[in-house]
């Protein structure tokens, strides 16, 4: 069974729906990994044993009647900021830690019905807000590569599961790179889709304008038949685009012949540390030997993605968590009046990141700051997108480090901003609303680290280019096969 | 807008100086949606609290907004029929604060582009004035809840020991409608209200009954020196549930005024609200303690455009709202203000005449028989005008009847009894009954002379001076002819053929 639970996404719904295994025996083994490896990494903060199992008895019943499920059986990880009704929903706030959800996500519910396993939720930093997932409320997950690192975040539980092989793929949502700064810390591919292509209905809220959910996965195909299963307008989200979703797996091709690659002129590789810049540099000459052309494109005003996106996540994230007052569920601690306790209830339920950004949005919405903080931000945001669609015209992708360095140590970024600056090149594309991924590119061992730390790719194409863009990947990763090259030592001890 | 004093219009002063009250209103108006603003929870009024709720509008988290397009659309119509501009481009807003019986701490509504700009209510006061008030604009807003607190004894806040609250209206779609300060009494007040809710019930966007909240309204009430162009200190009125709260409430507020400015004493800025038990208004709120609402658009909604087809339609529609048809039914058809409003105000009743008039080309004497009889048999049987057998051509083919003498007043009478009764065409029930009217004089002077040999003593008494006998001849005369006769030849022959027999 074991070995089942090793292959990909795309292989073990094909292994289900032929009755090699049923959901339900591959569900067990599933979660008996779980238990058996999540200990030491803690990408979970809730093993969904009886859902999971609920869940493979309904798709081995639906497969008996002729049911076609392309993710029958197939054990993934949500991340625990997206509802899954009857489980515990926590965004990874002592806000929530008790909240039971009362219905279902759209992309979580498009997953069940494709058939997968939810295996457990993950964990995150609180409500979506960190590069590290060390802010999370309710628990800590380590870097399967080497477990005294950070998984990077806030999907740090979705890229955990997947690095650590407890789960086949995950959900993830990345806001200003949430799903791409982890997966290449924990070596694995994680794609974030244009901005509505995927509905957000019930993802709880961090900043509305730039969350999306994507998938997090062993390789470009999963990631591809995942996109492919939850994308497409929803009725629940208005954001949501009625566009078709052109098959992503139909584009994934094998080399790069004719292709453009835009190398960003602002993204000097030299401030990077002399090792990783090595890796950068070996990955612009795999792409070339695949095929592709490199061309030099601008982005002038990048540099000020970060200081955009701090004034405008923080805006949105003000306003979308003051529901949580203690009124209706969650956390309430009592008080003398209804003001009191509004105060002792986020005073105690929220951690120092979330109520840093709620004052920092606060602030940047109050009257006579609203003008020269929240709309001087919306309009650097404009000219970032006008400069991706200006450089998009040289070239049909743009190719660029994910992060800066690879996974660092627990507590290493204890100032706010050298931590916010862990998005740099993730970030812009999350404003302009591009699809962008991060793919497994190389390793590097850091002075006096014990094991190599993986190191990821992003690539970024126009919007809505999808499918060019997981095609691109694939021939990327197919030609470079990084990803099988090494595994996380998490994962060697478990064998 | 003129200044100057209108009729109607109570003379106020200060020290012997004349004022004039500057009113403006902002009117809250839920709409008659199937379903809410922005998920698909029923809005109805008065079921069981917090049966019509769903994550969306209790504010789960990750729960997301989706608009109602019935709502959107019934504010451009709103808008439409008062003249006003619809933007080529507006959107949604939050406006944030923190509020109990508000599910996600901000309001989802309209700041800087509302869906409608602009645009004028006309009205008629009762003794035929007419008057306009601006509107500033109509924008469109999500409601809140309720809340209701226990454990005191009046029910309000202060004292109470828990509080519970009912988001069956949380979401309800909620048009505000902002008027210029354009108002210069209560009675025009409650006329521009009047005027509004007309507007609103004839294109069916609400049912705008007060006493269940879905009318809702403040007035922003200042007085300066009659002719002056610059503006009092305000103050905001709220907390007026009905036409005659609102009335009351102005009368006094400006007369509070007057009596402080008399006393030497300055208005202060302030929102008061009406106690309707005490008849005064009571302070509320200070303007010190006016919120930063932070208002930025609402990132889970797109902004909206609308088509230019879509917008001549509704423009279109818009022609036959109260307003215009006032206007037509006052100027055009000759009608007193009274009876024009209460054509319109009669659901159907207007369409009713209007129809008739079109066939009858006669619009006093189709008014006199809609206000008339058959007003009173629709009271009588409880069927509308607009729905009873008796059709608006039907009544056309009286009104013909009755102008060409064909049939008098009583056979028109029991004709439209008749057809309310059974249907039919009136003219062809004349025809084949034989109703038609008698005007022949020898035919009539054979019924006189039947009434003169019969009523010797009638007879006498008119002839020794007692005028009024005479409408009882004429009634003898109808009676025997079976209502055949025309009145006013019966008359005329009766009076000639009485003297005739004189001394006979």
């Amino acid at each position: 069974m074991s070995d089942v639970l090793d292959r990909g996404a795309v292989e073990i719904a094909r292994a289900v729906a032929a009755r090699e295994t049923s959901a339900l025996d591959l569900t067990e083994a599933a979660l008996a990994r779980a238990h058996q490896r999540d200990g030491a990494v803690g990408a979970y903060l809730a093993i969904t044993d009886e859902v999971a199992r609920e869940h493979a008895r309904r798709v081995d019943a639906r497969l008996a009647q002729g049911a076609r499920l392309p993710l029958a059986g197939v054990p993934v990880a949500i991340k625990d900021n997206m509802c899954l009704a009857g489980t515990r929903t926590t965004a990874g706030s002592k806000m929530l830690g008790n909240w039971v959800a009362p219905y279902t996500a759209t992309a979580v519910q498009r997953l069940l019905d494709a058939g997968a396993i939810p295996i457990g939720k993950a964990n995150l930093d609180e409500f979506a807000m960190g590069s590290s997932c060390e802010n999370s409320a309710l628990g800590v997950t380590r870097n399967p590569w080497d477990l005294a690192r950070v998984p990077g975040g806030s999907s740090g539980g979705s890229v955990a599961a997947v690095a650590s092989g407890t789960a086949t793929f995950a959900l993830g949502s990345d806001t200003g790179g949430s799903i791409r700064e982890p997966a290449a810390f924990c070596g694995v591919v994680g794609f974030k889709p244009t901005y509505g292509r995927v509905s957000r209905y019930g993802l709880i809220a961090f900043a509305s304008s730039l969350d999306q959910i994507g998938p997090i996965a062993k390789s470009v195909e999963d990631a591809a038949l995942v996109y492919e299963t939850i994308a497409g307008v929803d009725a629940a989200d208005a954001t949501t685009v009625a566009r078709p979703v052109e098959t992503a797996r139909g584009a994934l091709r094998d080399d790069l012949a004719g292709v453009r690659v835009g190398i960003v002129r602002e993204f000097d590789l030299a401030h990077l540390d002399p090792e990783v810049r090595a890796v950068y540099e070996q990955a612009y000459r795999d792409l070339e030997k695949l095929g592709a052309e490199l061309v030099e494109v601008a982005l002038p005003t990048a540099d000020y993605g970060v200081a955009t996106y701090y004034l405008i996540a923080p805006a949105e994230c003000s306003s979308n968590l003051a529901r949580f007052d203690g009124m209706r569920y969650g956390l309430r601690v009592e008080a003398a009046d209804v003001g009191a306790t509004y105060e002792a209830t986020r005073a105690a339920g929220f951690g120092d990141e979330v109520k840093r950004r709620i004052l920092i949005g606060t602030y940047a919405l109050s009257s006579g700051y609203y003008d020269a903080y929240y709309v001087r931000a919306q309009k650097a945001r404009t000219l970032i997108a006008l400069d991706f669609r200006t450089a998009f015209e040289r070239c049909d992708v743009i190719a660029c480090p994910a992060a800066s360095s690879p996974a660092f140590e627990f507590n290493a970024k204890s100032d706010p901003v050298s931590m916010y600056l862990m998005d740099y090149y993730t970030i812009p594309m999350s404003l302009a609303g591009l699809p962008s991924l991060s793919v497994p590119c190389g390793y590097v061992t850091p002075e006096g680290g014990r094991t190599p730390l993986p190191l990821g790719l992003e690539l970024t194409t126009p919007l809505f280019a999808e499918a060019a863009l997981l095609g691109i990947a694939h021939a990327y990763e197919v030609g470079t096969r990084h990803a099988q090259k090494q595994a996380p030592p998490a994962l060697e001890a478990a064998r | 807008m003129s200044t100057t004093s209108a009729p109607g219009r109570a003379a106020l002063q200060v020290d012997g100086v004349a004022y004039e009250a500057v009113i403006g209103i902002e009117c809250h108006v839920e709409l008659t949606t199937e379903t809410k603003m922005f998920c698909g929870c029923r809005n109805v009024f008065g079921s069981e609290p917090n049966t019509n709720v769903c994550p969306v509008c209790l504010g789960y988290p990750g729960a997301l907004p989706v608009p109602n397009r019935v709502a959107v659309e019934a504010i451009v119509r709103a808008g439409l029929a008062f003249g006003a501009e619809i933007p080529a481009f507006s959107k949604f807003d939050r406006k944030n604060y923190f509020y109990p019986d508000m599910p996600k701490n901000y309001q989802i509504s309209q700041y800087d582009t509302p869906f409608a700009v602009g645009g004028v209510v006309s009205f008629w006061l009762p003794d035929g004035t007419q008057r306009s008030v601006r509107l500033t604009r109509i924008h469109l807003e999500e409601d809140t809840g309720k809340s209701m607190h226990a454990g005191s004894a009046d029910g309000r806040l202060g004292g109470s020991t828990h509080s519970l609250v009912d988001f069956n209206r949380a979401g309800v779609p909620l048009m505000e409608c902002v008027s210029e300060p354009d108002i210069r009494s209560s009675a025009e007040a409650v006329a521009y209200l009047e005027a509004l809710k007309r507007t609103f019930v004839a294109l069916g966007v609400s049912d705008v009954k007060m006493e269940e909240g879905s009318l809702r309204c403040d007035a922003n009430v200042s007085i300066r020196p009659a002719g002056s162009s610059e503006l009092g200190t305000k103050t905001e009125i709220k907390n007026m549930n009905s036409f005659r709260s609102v009335q009351r409430a102005i009368e006094h507020e400006v007369a509070r005024q007057a009596e402080a400015l008399a006393r030497g004493q300055r208005i202060v800025q302030e929102t008061r609200g009406w106690d309707e038990g005490e008849q005064t208004t009571i302070v509320q709120r200070s303007k010190e303690e006016a919120h930063d609402y932070r208002y930025f658009p609402d990132p889970d909604l797109v902004p909206i455009e609308f088509a230019a087809a879509d917008l001549a339609r509704w423009r279109e529609a818009s022609r036959a709202i109260p307003q215009v048809r006032l206007e037509r039914l006052i100027s055009r058809d000759k009608i007193s203000v009274v009876q024009a409003h209460q054509l319109v105000d009669t659901p159907g009743l207007a369409d009713y005449y209007e129809a008739a008039v079109a066939l009858s080309g006669a619009p006093q004497a189709t008014l006199n028989f809609v206000l008339g009889e058959l007003s009173r048999l629709a009271n009588e049987t409880g069927v509308a005008v607009a729905g009873a057998q008796m059709t608006p051509q039907a009544l056309a083919e009286i009104v013909d009847l009755t102008t060409r003498g064909a049939i008098g007043s009583k056979t028109a009478k029991d004709l439209i009894g008749r057809v309310w009764a059974e249907g039919g065409s009136p003219a062809k029930i004349v025809e084949r009954d034989g109703l038609a009217q008698v005007s022949d004089p020898a035919a009539i002077d054979a019924f006189v002379r039947d009434v003169i040999a019969a009523q010797t003593e009638s007879v006498e008494n008119f002839r020794n001076g007692k005028e009024s006998v005479i409408k009882f001849l004429v009634g003898q005369v109808m009676k025997t002819s079976r209502g055949k006769a025309d009145p006013r030849l019966a008359e005329e022959r009766l009076r000639t053929l009485i003297l005739e027999t004189r001394g006979e």
